[in-house]
This record gives structure tokens, C-alpha cells and sequence, in this order.
């Protein structure tokens, strides 16, 4: 029996984490994720929500409460936008180094200065390299789906993870939500088994400072330097694409409902052109699509979901029929190009592919960008291709530039 | 003496064999700090001379479970311990953050004022050596005037140390107080208190560091003493608002009869560079801050 | 046989003594006491006991005979400076009988 309801994405990111029994929420307001703490608030205030609600003074205590509630064994839930995920920088790096499964929605924002409070990715983009895996959803059913899935994964490999939705697009949107009952969520997501100890019971000094080289324990035993110990972070991250796939299809098993592990693809069988981007954006490129091949032009869409660990099998998989590619970022690699390009270019290194890639830097604090308007830039690029252009620079759409 | 002494917890929470400087005055003073608190008790530290006492991986020679954290981190951490063990039901664990006066006075001061405001359970240690000792006896604002320091190496440290024990009472807490491991008995004694009340608790202690501040390792219980003696130092405690001097403290407060600044700031090799003004300025900061304590203990 | 790998996956560090090696070598003075003077001793029962009490590393023994666990102490000589009757003195450490 499904229970249909029409709610935001901040909505949804609430419930997802009320379904999952979090037992530690510690959150700062930020637009657009404000609605999400104030939410978390009520249900913790009136009871619905048994847990510890931290009302911090700021992100990087926030993210540090996470911490150190998760290392001593609690489920935890943050969220955060732009600045305020700029601000927990560090402790995105501690979480990650310390392995421990928190679970955050990064409510994309465009960052300052100057202000916008408007949506982008370059808050999440930015977050990149500090070892947590970043997750991109589509859609508000997605959100709800992809938290629940988020608790499983982490709690599976042992690393945090960002679900990523965009802000205002997403966040403050109505759409209609099938919501899991709660007794599944519960089936589906055992209760969080901690790897750290930090116990009087078992005196352990946690995160302490390591020798670049190794060093033997009191019993002999050679234990890591810090190299070794950050190997263990990137192989975790890496075996996590197969967690990833896994988690998904489970879930698609038990609720209906599969998202695509790494990736997901729209009509890319017969597609000549691909169009690809992650979030709201590549959502807005299927309506795209659609009025692409009306006019008789083959396009698909391929939308990264996992970004961090990268899809490298599944997009060699997905754009190997490719004869031309159009790349939709919310965000830049300042100095160089969209990130997820630069990241496609290198995982087709040494392929088939060869496909010419055209990189478009699109809506950047909140401008529109629409699916008309993506729907022209690929044709404009796919005209490019079939004149020989190969290389073409980064287009930032909808912007005076020059 | 003996008497006072055999109250104390004979059982040791720190191994020898620490990384710690010869005759570190944190060491002393941590040490009574952990008997006192006993077995049943987290702590959580930032970067500071702490994590270098509490050990390289993969040893520890410290029997009490830690978690390390970011600098400006502590007292959220501390907040995050106790929020997770509510959670899981286990409350009868003391929380202990504990920071330099750099990871105090500097960096952690707006994780600590958020967890003192929302009144979270747990014991916030500061140990004040007046400087960042683990990075190279850099100036903090807990520095004395007057004293030279890396980052300070010609002119000395112009401004006077910043008075943190006051922005801690504007918390209103149910417990503030502070200690010198030249004391132990009354360190130890404010600790065993701390551990029983409720709510954020904090304990300022002052550490005398012989590398920091150019003094011989022998001579750290003396120069703990002379902190008090002259009043640079002052031991009290204040229990929901009652403020009470305790020990050495109180007896000069009784007496009336400090020792000049001079006899402690001659002794240290900081202060060498110290001019006349800048000793008239210390005294006459001292006496007010004194006069400031006397006057809230007759209130 | 094949060396045991580290099965943390973070760093949690284990209780051991001599974290930092034996910090007996780092001291050039080295404590000795003079049972003829040390109260405990003198009054055949416990007393004093001051270095116990201010050995910021903890390794004093206190007994009606204080020893010193010289594997470890620093050689501060915090112990001898408080030492009330003097009955500690810090005594260069040669070297070359070791
Ligand atoms: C964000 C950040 N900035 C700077 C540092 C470098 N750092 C490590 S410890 C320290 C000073 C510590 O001073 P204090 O808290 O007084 O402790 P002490 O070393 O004196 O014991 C500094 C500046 C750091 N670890 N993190
Ligand atoms: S620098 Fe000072 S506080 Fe730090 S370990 Fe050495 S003596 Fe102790
Ligand atoms: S301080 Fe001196 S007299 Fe007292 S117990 Fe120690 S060695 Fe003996
Ligand atoms: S010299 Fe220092 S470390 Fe050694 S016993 Fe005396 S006080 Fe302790
Ligand atoms: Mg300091």
C-alpha cells in the first residue's frame, strides 16, 4: 500500500531521517536548509523523533557533534548549505579519517562572495577530495530514497555520505512522494554496528597523531603509519561503487523503486548525443531529450548519482556509443573547467570513446537555465561536432561573458 | 599533610614514559585531575602539548578513553560524547574536554560558549601554560604583558592577558573554579566536586611550563606557588554565583600580605625583556583584578 | 609466517608504558636519596612523601622506603628541590657506565 504525499524536498529529507531513527541530529539554519533543522526540531520536540537534537551555534560544531556522537556508537543527521559547508570544511575531513558513517544533505547553494542564497553545486563540488562519498538526487522521491539507502551505505563501508539535492529547485518544491512505511525502513536498514571503541570499559586513544612510517603496538603487532591508515579511506571509498550498486538494487527490491546505482540513464540505447549533469539539472536535460529527438536528433541523458566514489566502469559502460557530449555543470573547477567534465575525460582515457565533449557551466546562483534552453546549447554543440570541432571551450550559458 | 595526602586516589591513570617536557606542570596537574575523576570518565582534546602527552599511535599511556579532535573543536566535541551516550542511555560517564588556553581563549571559544549556554553536561578543562607551547611558544591571548614569545620576539607581548574565568562566569555556571597543580590537594579537591554537579562545569588551571617560560624543571612547583603568592594566580571556586576563595588564596586574602609581581616575573626568562612601565602596568593590573575578587567575595 | 596487519580501519591507540621509549635517557641528573634523612624512613611509617606527591610523571613509590622508577623519571628534579629535610640530591648521570 503505497502513501502518496505531496511535500518539499526538505520535506522528505526530514522524514527520511525519522524513518532512519536517527539518534543524534545536530544542525545550524542556513538557506535553503533551514526548513530541514526547524522540521527535525518539531518532530524532536513533540516526540515523534527519539533523539538527542543538538541545537549548535555553528556548522563545524555541528559536523562535530556528528562526530563524536557517531564515535560513540549514536546514528547521527546533519544538513547544511553553501557557507555553512564551507565552514565544516575541516570536520569533513575528521569524519571521514575517523570512518564514521554520518549521514548529511548537502542542500546545494550557491557560495559567496558575493551572496547568493540561490542554488548551485559549487558548495558540494568544493568538498570533493575530503573522502565522502557525494550522492546527487533528482527529485524529492529520490531524496527520501537515497537518505535511507545513504545509512546503509555509510554504515556498510564505514565513510560518511552527502546527499546532495538542489536548493529551491528541490528543496523547496512540492512534488508528490511515496513515503516507506516504517516497518520497512527498519527491515531494510539494521540497527549501526560502530567500529570505534570509545569506552572506559576498553581505553582507547582515538585520532591520535600518527608517524609518517609505521610503528609496532606494545604486543608487537606492526600497526599503520599515516599513509597506511589514509590508504584504508580510498580503498573503502573505491569497494563502495559496489555498495553503491548493491544498496540501490536492494532497496529497489524491497520498495519498488531503483534509482540507478552509480548512475542512471534516459534514452541512451540508440542516443547519438548524451547529455549529462548530476541533480536538478540533468533531471531538466530528459525534458530536454524528449524535445531533441522531436526534432529528429537522437539525445539521451546519463545523470551521475554517486560522484564520489566516480561511476569510471559505469560511464565507460553508458557513453561508449556516444558520438557526441554535452555537459551541464552547476559549478567550475576555477582556472579550468566543470569537474565532472574533467572527470569524464579522464575515465574515458584509453577507451573507445572518443566522443568531442562540449562542457556548459549552467545556472550558477540560482540563473535559469531551461530545458529549452539546454535542448538548443546541445544542438548547437552536436552542429559543432559534425563540423569537426573537437575541443570546444567551456561555455558558461545564460551569461555575458567576453 | 600525610593525612590529606592518603585521601587521594593511589591508583595512577598515566603511564611513564610520556612524551611530555621534563617537569611539565600539565602533566601534574592532569594527573590529579584523572585520579580524582577516576575510571568511569571520557575525555576529548584538541592539538595541543595534551596530544603529544596522550601518545603516538598506536600506544597510549593513558588508561582513560580519548577521542581527539580539530582545534577549534573541544567543547562540540565534548557536547557530541555526551549527546551520543544520552542517547544510548549510558549518563553515568563524566565528559571531560579539555584545551590550552590557545584551543580556550582563541580558537575554541565559540564551541565552548555554545556548550556552556545550552548547559551541556560536562567538565571543561582549560589548562593555561600562556601560549602555544606545542607549536613553538607562539603568543595567545592568554600571554602576559610584557612577556617575549616567538611571535613576539623583540617589543614583547603589548596587551594584557585576556580575563577568560569572567567570560566563563558571564555563563552562569554551577561550577567554575580554578587550580594549580603547586596545589594538588585543592586541584584534586575541585575535581572531585566538579564530577558530581550537573551541567558545564569549568576548571581553569594554570600550568607552569619550564620551556615556554624560561624557567629550570626544578623549579616548577615553586613558580606555581609564586603565581599565587604575588597574585597573579588566584584560587577560588564559584559555586552557582557564591564565589569562594580557597587554599594559599585565601589565606592572602585574609592576610593581605601578596608578594610584589616582581618576585615571580624576575624568575622567568619570558619576562626578561620586560621595561619598568610595562612592571608598574603588571602590578597595577594584578592589584585591580584583585581588588575585583575581594570584592566579590564579600558580595 | 606472515606479519599480522593492522586491523584498524581508524586510529585507536592501545595502553602501553613508555609511550615515548624509555624517558629514563633523557635525563643528565639523576635523583638520589638519602634513607638517613627521608622522613618515612626516619620514622619507620608513612609520611611526607612530598615527592610523591609532586612528580609530574608519577614515578615515585611511596613507601616507608621511597624509590624511584629510574627506567622512567625525566630527572626534573622537581622531587629533590621539594624534598622538605633535602634528602634528595641530583647527581650528574655518567654516562659511560652505562
Ligand atoms: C585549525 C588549526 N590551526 C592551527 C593549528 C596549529 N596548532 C596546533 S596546537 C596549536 C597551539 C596550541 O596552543 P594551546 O591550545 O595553548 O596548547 P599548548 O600547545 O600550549 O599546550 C596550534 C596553533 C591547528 N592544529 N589547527
Ligand atoms: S611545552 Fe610546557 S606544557 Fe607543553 S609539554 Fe612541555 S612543559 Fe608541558
Ligand atoms: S620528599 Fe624527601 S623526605 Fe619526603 S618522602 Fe620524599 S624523599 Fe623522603
Ligand atoms: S626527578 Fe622529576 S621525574 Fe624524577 S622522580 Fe624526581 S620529580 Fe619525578
Ligand atoms: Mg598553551
Amino acid at each position: 500500500m503505497s502513501n502518496v504525499q505531496i511535500i518539499t524536498g526538505n520535506q522528505a529529507a526530514a522524514l527520511a531521517a525519522k524513518l532512519c531513527s536517527v539518534e543524534v541530529v545536530a544542525a545550524y539554519p542556513i538557506t535553503p536548509q533551514s526548513q530541514l533543522s526547524e522540521i527535525l526540531s518539531s518532530y524532536v520536540e513533540s516526540g515523534e523523533l527519539k533523539a538527542e537534537y543538538v541545537r549548535v551555534e555553528g556548522e563545524h560544531s555541528a559536523l562535530t557533534v556528528c562526530i563524536s556522537a557517531s564515535t560513540v556508537g549514536a546514528r547521527v543527521f546533519t544538513a547544511t548549505s553553501a557557507n555553512g559547508l564551507l565552514y565544516m570544511h575541516e570536520q569533513l575531513h575528521w569524519a571521514a579519517g575517523s570512518r564514521l558513517p554520518i549521514v548529511m544533505c548537502c542542500v546545494n547553494r550557491g557560495v559567496g562572495a558575493p551572496w547568493t542564497i540561490f542554488n548551485d553545486q559549487q558548495d558540494s563540488l568544493a568538498q570533493r577530495d575530503t573522502g565522502w562519498i557525494q550522492l546527487y538526487c533528482r527529485n524529492n522521491q529520490e531524496i527520501i530514497d537515497t537518505v535511507i539507502q545513504a545509512y546503509r551505505i555509510a554504515e556498510s563501508v564505514y565513510c560518511p555520505v552527502m546527499v546532495c539535492y538542489d536548493g529551491f529547485v528541490l528543496s523547496h518544491t512540492m512534488m508528490p512522494v511515496d513515503i516507506p512505511d516504517a516497518a520497512g525502513v527498519r527491515a531494510f536498514l539494521p540497527p549501526y554496528q560502530p567500529h570505534t571503541i570509545l569506552s572506559p570499559d576498553d581505553p582507547r586513544n582515538l585520532n591520535p597523531v600518527l608517524f609518517p612510517g609505521q610503528r609496532r603496538d606494545s604486543e608487537g603487532v606492526l600497526r599503520d603509519g599515516y599513509m597506511d591508515m589514509r590508504y584504508k579511506l580510498q580503498a573503502a571509498l573505491e569497494k563502495a561503487s559496489e555498495t553503491i550498486r548493491a544498496v540501490n538494487a536492494a532497496f529497489a527490491e524491497a520498495f519498488g523503486r531503483d534509482h540507478g546505482g552509480m548512475l542512471w540513464e534516459y534514452r541512451t540505447d540508440d542516443a547519438d548525443l548524451i547529455l549529462a549533469g548530476m541533480g536538478s539539472i540533468a533531471s531538466e536535460a530528459t525534458v530536454a531529450a524528449d524535445r531533441l529527438r522531436e526534432e529528429g536528433i537522437k539525445a539521451g541523458v546519463v545523470g551521475i548519482r554517486s560522484y564520489r566514489p566516480f561511476p569510471k566502469a559505469d560511464v565507460r559502460n553508458a557513453f561508449r556509443n556516444a558520438k557526441g557530449i554535452a555537459i551541464f555543470e552547476k559549478s567550475i573547477s576555477y582556472g579550468y573547467e566543470g569537474g565532472l567534465c574533467s572527470d569524464l575525460k579522464a575515465a574515458f582515457y584509453g577507451t573507445a570513446i572518443k566522443a568531442p565533449i562540449h562542457n556548459y557551466i549552467a545556472g550558477l546562483g540560482g540563473r535559469d537555465v531551461k530545458a529549452r534552453e539546454l535542448a538548443a546549447a546541445a544542438k548547437n554543440s552536436l552542429a559543432g561536432f559534425e563540423k569537426g570541432m573537437v575541443e570546444p571551450q567551456t561555455t558558461w550559458l545564460n551569461t555575458t561573458t567576453g | 599533610m600525610p593525612e590529606n595526602l592518603f585521601k587521594l586516589n593511589a591508583k595512577e591513570y598515566i603511564l611513564p614514559g610520556t612524551r611530555a617536557c621534563q617537569g611539565c606542570g600539565l602533566s601534574l596537574g592532569y594527573r590529579y585531575a584523572l585520579k580524582a575523576l577516576r575510571e568511569n570518565t571520557i575525555v576529548t582534546l584538541p592539538a595541543c602539548c595534551l596530544c603529544v602527552l596522550h601518545g603516538i599511535y598506536p600506544s597510549t599511556p593513558v588508561m582513560i578513553p580519548c577521542l581527539n579532535n580539530s582545534f577549534a573543536s573541544t567543547a562540540a566535541s565534548a557536547a557530541g560524547i555526551v549527546a551520543g551516550l544520552q542517547a544510548l542511555n549510558k549518563t553515568d560517564t563524566t565528559v571531560m574536554a579539555v584545551a590550552g588556553d590557545g584551543g580556550t581563549f582563541d580558537m575554541g571559544i565559540q564551541a565552548l560558549s555554545g556548550a556552556a549556554e545550552r548547559g551541556t553536561d560536562f567538565i571543561y578543562l582549560c589548562y593555561d601554560n600562556e601560549g602555544y607551547m606545542n607549536t613553538g611558544t607562539q603568543r595567545s591571548s592568554a600571554t602576559p604583558m610584557g612577556a617575549v614569545t616567538t611571535t613576539t620576539p623583540i617589543l614583547t607581548k603589548q596587551q594584557h592577558k585576556k580575563d577568560f574565568i569572567k567570560i566563563m562566569d558571564a555563563h552562569d555556571l554551577p561550577y567554575l573554579a580554578t587550580v594549580s597543580p603547586s596545589y594538588p590537594i585543592d586541584l584534586y579537591e575541585k575535581f572531585v566536586k566538579a564530577k558530581k554537579i550537573k551541567g558545564t562545569r569549568y576548571i581553569h588551571m594554570y600550568v607552569p611550563c619550564p620551556p615556554g617560560w624560561g624557567f629550570a624543571t626544578k623549579d616548577t612547583i615553586k613558580t606555581g606557588k609564586l603565581a599565587v603568592e604575588t597574585g597573579v594566580v588566584v584560587l577560588f571556586e564559584i559555586e552557582n554565583g557564591k564565589f569562594r576563595f580557597t587554599g594559599r588564596s585565601k589565606t592572602l586574602a585574609e592576610r593581605g600580605n601578596r608578594l610584589p609581581v616582581i618576585n615571580y616575573l624576575e624568575k622567568q626568562g619570558r619576562f626578561r625583556k620586560m621595561n619598568i612601565e610595562q612592571l608598574n602596568q603588571q602590578q597595577a593590573w594584578v592589584d585591580g583584578k584583585w581588588q575585583e575578587y575581594i570584592r566579590r567575595a564579600e558580595a | 609466517m606472515e606479519e599480522r596487519k593492522d586491523d584498524n580501519i581508524s586510529a585507536m591507540g592501545t595502553v602501553a608504558i613508555g609511550e615515548a621509549g624509555k624517558t629514563g635517557d633523557w635525563r643528565s641528573l639523576r635523583p638520589v636519596i638519602d634513607r638517613k634523612k627521608c622522613i618515612p624512613t626516619v620514622k619507620n611509617k608513612p609520611a611526607c612523601f612530598l615527592c610523591w606527591l609532586y612528580c609530574p610523571e608519577g614515578v615515585v613509590k611511596a613507601g616507608i622506603e621511597v624509590e624511584i622508577d629510574l627506567e622512567y623519571c625525566k630527572g626534573c628534579g622537581i622531587c629533590a628541590e621539594e624534598c622538605p629535610p633535602r634528602a634528595i640530591s641530583m647527581i650528574r648521570e655518567d654516562k659511560s657506565h652505562e
